[in-house]
């Protein structure tokens, strides 16, 4: 593992330890986003996750994506949230408002099984990495297989999408008063 | 490429946990939903990883992640709408009090 961090230029340090800061950010932010009290910190803390999650997409050469991730998830999904959390707000006012129940010690005794098993394994694991002078992949090349390789994903996907956006409006939508049954329409 | 692959996979597997760890444990819906935003971050960020150092030309892995990112979304933006329709039918949103479907 030691020899291959002696002969790198120093913008490749700047580039790794800006990685483990941004790590150890989306660590802690994923922390806080589990055991926070109030949970609109906790839909923030996810903001920063999500973001962070961006710089390292950025940094493994998935510009496309990384813009994405800002887009859908900072833009869109946590804006979301935010308003679920504040038009539910006045649940978690009264009684007791502790952020966790009953299981907690059962799901760390598993989660913590689960994660050992994993820092286990992950280092001594030899994977097929290839290392390739060609081009890398871009959003012309991602453009390209979504529309030939993976078209029929893609389609059924857009059916999903429809699927999901009447099936939100239909839930969300307030219940209409029992007198007037579909005249009016 | 200089990070090495094995410490954007520990990476993963930390977010991956943690969010496991919130949705089985948190009271509010909304925050269990967040927990799985999480899990899934940490999927994407895999398979992003895989993509850029198995198969660094043709991304089919970014491909993917695209799918899960919009998988996502829907699931979160359908999510959303039944919490808010729970909280419209019973002025609560923690999942401990929520049990309809219980025995």
């Amino acid at each position: 593992m030691m020899e291959q961090f002696n002969n790198i230029a120093p913008w490749e340090w700047v580039q790794l330890i800006s990685f483990y800061a941004i790590a150890a950010m989306m660590v802690l932010g994923a922390l806080f986003v589990v055991t926070m009290k109030n949970i609109f910190h906790a839909a923030l803390s996810l903001a920063v996750v999500a973001m962070g999650a961006a710089v390292v997409y950025l940094m493994l050469d998935a510009e496309f994506l990384g813009f994405v991730q800002i887009m859908v998830y900072v833009g869109a999904v946590i804006t979301l949230i935010a308003f679920v959390v504040m038009l539910t707000q006045r649940a978690n006012q009264s009684g007791d408002n502790k952020a966790t129940n009953h299981q907690k010690f059962i799901s760390f005794v598993s989660v913590g099984t689960v994660l050992a098993l994993l820092l286990w394994k992950i280092p001594n694991a030899s994977w097929l990495t290839t290392v390739t002078n060609a081009e890398l992949a871009n959003a012309h090349t991602i453009g390209n297989a979504l529309l030939t390789d993976y078209l029929l994903p893609f389609e059924a996907v857009s059916v999903l999408l429809l699927a999901v956006l009447i099936g939100a409006i239909v839930l969300s939508r307030r219940e209409k008063p029992a007198k007037d049954d579909g005249g009016a329409e | 490429m200089i990070i090495p692959l094995n410490h954007i996979l520990v990476l993963a597997a930390l977010l991956f946990c943690i969010g496991l760890y919130g949705a089985l444990t948190r009271r509010n819906a909304v925050g269990i939903l967040m927990s799985i935003e999480l899990m899934l971050t940490a999927a994407n960020i895999n398979l992003v990883a895989f993509s850029r150092f198995v198969t660094p030309n043709t991304g089919a892995g970014q491909v993917f992640a695209i799918f899960v990112m919009t998988l996502a979304a829907a699931a979160v933006a359908v999510g959303l709408a039944i919490v808010i329709c729970i909280y419209r039918n019973h002025r609560t949103i923690s999942a401990d009090k929520i049990h309809l479907m219980k025995w």
